[in-house]
């Protein structure tokens, strides 16, 4: 059923929609359709693409290093998702009850989100070759110390958005559910982990959405701090990818179908997420 | 929930204790930008006194080795240019979609979905031959590719908003003779404005930052983003200029400040609306 109106409106689609269509086809639809057609053939430009059927993905799955990308991206996500999860919305919670200088903490957790992924790499290198100077070793000297010190900065960037999303979500709460709790005399734990925190789902689902997708994407961070070394021990996804394309010639068939993998792998993520948040919602 | 808490000096004490940790690796760079090259990587927590300290000397070589002053205008256009077209053209379309809201209006509204969980890893070698082969290298053509790749959240949120406004006012205005651009412009606008403030905030922090996507697009012979800058000076070959690097990395963190001191009501605002559920 159209109203009235909306016949009207519908007559003025070149106006309102061909400006955004015309440059999301340019900027998504075309890249993305080429950019499938392209995983099955073998290629150094567009235009010389041959048709190599599954071989590229068969050449990615059993590629070492792309399954140590993976493995390692996996797991940097699992750890940054729970350390900044907890961290955020025990901070946020401590915030939102009557504390001086709570509004201030608030604006310095939040200050590392607006720099970007390339400034923060470069600031985080020389604080941790800083520190591990004094056992005269390096950021580099292993992909265990690039590993832990990409969770640190990536903790250190995202707990502040995160926090934001959590006390926007503390603020909303029902007041009156909690007075309830209160005359009825639960415990501060009672109330935290019966109450808050079933009230608090959606923003719980949405800040763990959004650094389970940052983890799997980080790209800029890993090629500031360590850009993989030492031999590609502490490359993750994204930069495994980047690096397939634009590092060895006559892969680029092999690096597209590894970004298909990746794309998959994060709409799957989406997919599934967007499934528990309209399953988990508790009504207040 | 405003309730007493126990122990609160020891955790204000706790929590300021903290954020001073917090801001200690952008002051440490800050230090260790008016520092001798030298004694940057062999005494990285000393302070810049007596024989170590250069002043300036760090800034004026990293603004000369980068061309700092130019990748800064340059991110400043792209990134207004782009946050600009994207919020004009995709409130006009999000608009449509929900007002005609038929097969067409609905198909493409998945579309933009689609786009929402595309990482850019997908698509960013066919998008810089497109690039390439179309002129859009500039920096102006950048505003169409980020038009183009950013307009899944911005659509997303717009037609969020547009659904809870009252489309009666619209229809009055269109049947005292009001043409469908007039009504758009003078009526839906203004009541989208909140929303327009989280998109522009949304999409400068991405923008401003965005690394990738410029790099692989831009011509970096004639144009450089301050973090394709950054990583220029420390990517590049040879031994690196830790002083210069200092600078540069004070200089990109200045802007990101103020911008924070100026908007933060409006930073924090476009981000709870931007943590809507998918």
């Amino acid at each position: 059923m159209i109203s009235m109106t909306g016949k009207s409106i519908r007559r003025w689609w070149v106006l309102f929609t061909l400006p955004t269509c015309a440059a999301f086809f340019i900027g998504f639809i075309a890249p993305f359709i080429i950019g499938v057609y392209l995983s099955f053939t073998s290629f150094t430009t567009v235009t010389d693409s041959q048709w190599v059927g599954l071989k590229n993905f068969q050449q990615a799955i059993t590629d070492p290093e792309f399954m140590h990308a993976l493995w390692l991206t996996v797991l940097f996500t699992v750890v940054t998702t729970v350390f900044t999860n907890i961290a955020a919305f025990f901070i946020a919670y401590m915030f939102t009850r009557a504390m001086h200088g709570a509004n201030l903490f608030r604006s310095v957790f939040f200050l590392p989100n607006l720099i970007g992924g390339i400034v923060l790499g470069y600031i985080w290198q020389l604080l941790l070759n800083g520190v591990l100077s004094h056992w005269n070793r390096s950021i580099t000297f292993s992909g265990v110390y690039g590993f832990w010190g990409m969770v640190m900065l990536v903790c250190w960037q995202q707990i502040g958005y995160m926090m934001v999303i959590y006390i926007a979500g503390l603020q909303t709460m029902p007041s009156d559910v909690l007075e309830a709790a209160q005359v009825d005399g639960a415990s501060s734990r009672q109330t935290l982990f019966s109450i808050i925190i079933p009230l608090m789902m959606p923003s719980i689902t949405v800040c763990t959405f959004l650094t389970i997708t940052g983890g799997f994407k980080m790209f800029d961070q890993n090629l500031a701090l360590t850009n993989g070394a030492p031999s590609n021990t502490s490359e993750m996804l994204a930069l495994n990818i980047y690096r397939t394309f634009y590092g060895r010639i006559g892969f680029e068939g092999v690096g597209q179908a590894k970004a298909v993998v990746f794309f998959l792998i994060v709409a799957t993520i989406a997919i599934v997420q967007n499934r528990l948040t309209t399953r988990k919602e508790v009504a207040a | 929930m405003n309730n007493k808490m126990k122990h609160e000096g020891l955790w204000v004490t706790l929590f300021a204790a903290v954020s001073l940790a917090w801001l200690f690796p952008i002051f440490l760079v800050v230090i260790n930008s008016f520092k001798q090259k030298t004694s940057i990587s062999l005494e990285t927590f000393s302070l810049p006194i007596g024989r170590a300290f250069v002043g300036f000397d760090n800034y004026a070589r990293g603004i000369e080795q980068t061309d700092m002053i130019s990748s800064f205008g340059w991110t400043v256009v792209v990134t207004v240019g782009a946050v600009f077209l994207i919020l004009l053209c995709t409130s006009m379309c999000a608009w449509w979609i929900v007002r005609v809201n038929n097969v067409v209006a609905k198909s493409m509204y998945l579309m933009f979905l689609l786009n929402m969980i595309v990482p850019f890893q997908m698509v960013m070698f066919p998008l810089s031959k497109i690039a390439d082969t179309l002129g859009l290298n500039t920096p102006w053509g950048l505003w169409v590719i980020y038009l183009g790749f950013g307009a899944g959240l911005s659509v997303f949120m717009f037609t969020g908003i547009i659904k809870s406004l009252p489309q009666e006012i619209e229809e009055a205005a269109m049947i005292d003779g009001a043409s469908v651009p007039r009504t758009f412009f003078g009526i839906v606008l203004p009541m989208m404005k909140p929303s327009l403030v989280s998109v522009a905030i949304l999409q400068t922090m991405w923008i401003w930052n965005d690394f990738l996507l410029p790099y692989l697009t831009l011509d970096l012979r004639k144009y450089k983003t301050m973090s394709i800058a950054v990583q220029y000076l420390k990517g590049g070959y040879g031994s690196v200029d830790m002083g210069a690097l200092m600078g540069c990395l004070v200089l990109a963190i200045i802007p990101v400040i103020v911008f924070y001191v100026l908007c933060q009501k409006y930073i924090v605002q476009g981000i709870t609306a931007g943590a809507v559920k998918g």
